[in-house]
């Protein structure tokens, strides 16, 4: 039995809008406390595939199952948010009328109801834990000023850190890498790696040096279809693979 | 503890100032109508008592709107079908004050049965001839239409300008339906010809100025109340779904909640100003439904300020001051003003009045958010 291990299992996944085969019988594992890197052309279906494991999609076809026991296609964004999954988006999105630490507050792992939220305010034990994911996520110094005023690259460790807050099992990172210098991109795959140790976690990324850089198990995408799965070079030297994505 | 923890730093001097001025006019106001004579120049007319009074009520309406505008995202263009509902219902109970004091003398049926030729009391009439349950009826059933049409299109995801429509859409339903004699609520007229409540007329020096004190402190208690809960993490929660609601569903909030909440809690508000306003002015008919009535208060909040509680009722007073003074002097000029009100304010202060006061004479002590 494989979901015994497994943190996140897609099996015979169809998703299609219109018509468009977006997802095409995709079948994927992802090992309890593994990272994973997912790779692949422009409308490969890598961000449907984040759509249909956080409950924004529904699947036509084929069965989602995270930690081997919970059928994510019968649950909600917030059901599924709250079982232990965290998602990044591709293009950063954070609250930004708030302070950075009150974006991490509002991620904390806690009461998600409207009445015990009138009724708590910034929890005076939150402060540490909000001092903890900023350190980690190299944003102490910018704690009390709006997250809207952040440079592109602070905002997507913002986004990080919210992700450290809310305590996922599992991690979702779209793109962390997209419009940051070099430096940026090095002290982010850092990051994850930092992350990695104690998560389980799923990258999606275009930048082959910064997945080269992560030295994890790819997993090559194209038209909705796993087409190759292996280390970096690996796939690199597969025949499709060159042919459909790196065109070498 | 909750008082404490207002006073503890959550709220701006701005706050203070707001709450004191409200006080000050809740009492200053009745006494120079009660104490000095007609001729003083200090005294104000039981007619000025009740225009303030009802300049209050539009300011609970605007801090109603402003808690799910500026805070929430949702443009309301139906708050006028909350506060309408909240002022109907406080009608009913003054109609059922008069008491067999009408032109027809029945001693139980309001004129405007009488005069259709009713037998008896419509069941939904019931019960209204007791203050405690039209009261609760005040904040109940505009509460309920909220939490039902809220529940529908929240769950559906209906946002932004669609949510606008349909909010219009119902305040609009609303006005035709209540133009129908046979609904029972006296059809274009409206509920009129109030006599007394508590057993005390209703035109009495005594009794305007009790409604003008009760308006302020009412007023002051529900910006409390949503000082309250825009400082509590809720309102932080309240500014995610504003500005990234499907970012907030990621981390495990159902947004469609915390906008249900805030808006059935905002309707109860909208009722309550209705329900102030009616004994003051004296009547209360299908007129408030119409749409134009809805779009004017979204004005006030834009023109004081929206998104910082107190923009909305400075905005509410402001306007309707320049209102009483125009349709008194210049009543065809009106609506010319109030449009070239609104492009200046969009052109020259689009924070609004309290945006430009903050940035004057500073926040007080709290960023907006």
């Amino acid at each position: 039995m494989t979901e015994a291990t497994s943190i996140l299992n897609l099996d015979g996944v169809c998703v299609s809008f219109d018509g468009f085969r977006a997802l095409n019988d995709l079948s994927l594992q992802v090992d309890r406390g593994e990272m994973r890197a997912i790779i692949g052309p422009n409308g490969a279906g890598k961000t449907t595939m984040m759509d249909v494991i956080t409950g924004k999609t529904r699947p036509d076809e084929g069965t989602v199952f995270f930690d081997g026991r919970h059928d994510l296609r019968r649950l909600d964004e917030a059901a599924i948010a709250s079982l232990g999954i965290g998602r990044k988006f591709q293009k950063p999105t954070v609250f930004e009328n708030l302070t950075v630490a009150d974006n991490v507050l509002l991620a904390l792992a806690g009461e998600r109801g409207v009445f015990a939220n009138l009724f708590s305010s910034r929890p005076r034990t939150a402060g540490d834990d909000i001092d903890r994911h900023l350190a980690v996520a190299r944003l102490l110094p910018q704690r009390e000023r709006l997250a809207g005023e952040l440079s592109h690259g602070q905002k997507q460790w913002l986004e990080i850190a919210m992700l450290l807050a809310q305590d996922p099992k599992l991690l979702l990172v779209d793109e962390p890498v997209a419009g940051m210098t070099d430096a940026e991109t090095e002290q982010t795959a850092d990051l994850l790696c930092e992350i990695a140790a104690a998560h389980s976690v799923v990258v999606v990324e275009h930048d082959m040096e910064f997945v080269r850089r992560l030295g994890v198990k790819v997993t090559v995408l194209h038209e909705g279809h796993v087409l190759a799965e292996g280390s970096l070079d690996h796939v690199s030297s597969n025949e499709r693979v060159i042919d459909v994505y790196l065109g070498r | 503890m909750i008082t404490a923890r207002l006073l503890s730093g959550r709220m701006t001097a701005w706050d203070g100032v707001f709450l004191l001025l409200l006080l000050v006019l809740a009492m200053v106001v009745p006494l120079l109508n009660l104490v000095p004579g007609q001729d003083s120049s200090f005294h104000i007319s039981a007619y000025m008592v009740s225009v303030l009074g009802k300049y209050l009520c539009y300011a609970l309406l605007a801090l109603a709107i402003d808690l799910v505008w500026g805070y929430c995202g949702i443009l309301s263009l139906g708050h006028g079908a909350f506060f309408g509902l909240g002022g109907y219902a406080m009608g009913m109970h003054l109609m059922r004050n008069i008491d067999g004091r009408g032109v027809y003398g029945h001693p139980v049926l309001p004129d405007f049965m009488v005069f259709l030729n009713w037998e008896e009391l419509p069941w939904y009439w019931y019960g209204f001839d007791q203050f405690g349950f039209a009261l609760l009826m005040v904040l109940l059933v505009p509460g309920a239409l909220a939490f039902v049409l809220g529940y529908f299109a929240f769950r559906s995801r209906v946002t932004g300008v669609y949510l606008s429509i349909v909010t219009q859409a119902m305040t609009f339903a609303l006005m035709l339906a209540f133009f129908q004699n046979d609904l029972g609520f006296g059809g274009s007229d409206g509920l009129t010809d109030f006599r007394d409540l508590f057993g005390i007329s209703l035109t009495s020096d005594g009794m305007r100025s009790g409604l003008f004190a009760a308006s302020a402190i009412i007023l002051g208690l529900a910006y409390l109340g949503c000082r309250l809960i825009v400082s509590s993490k809720l309102g932080r929660v309240l500014v995610g779904v504003r500005d990234a609601e499907s970012r907030l569903r990621f981390l495990g909030y159902r947004a469609e909640r915390f906008k249900l909440a805030v808006w059935t809690f905002s309707a109860m508000l909208a009722g309550l100003a209705g329900a102030l306003y009616v004994p003051q002015v004296g009547i209360i008919n299908p007129g408030e439904f119409a749409p134009a009535k809805s779009i004017e208060a979204v004005i006030w909040v834009a023109v004081g300020g929206r998104g910082y509680l107190v923009g909305g009722p400075i905005g509410a007073v402001v306007v309707n001051a320049f209102k009483t003074f125009f349709t008194g002097n210049f009543a065809d000029y009106w609506l010319f003003f109030l449009g070239g009100l609104f492009v200046f304010v969009t052109l020259f202060l689009p924070q609004g009045i309290f945006g430009w006061l903050r940035e004057r004479f500073g926040s007080g002590g709290e960023t907006r958010s």
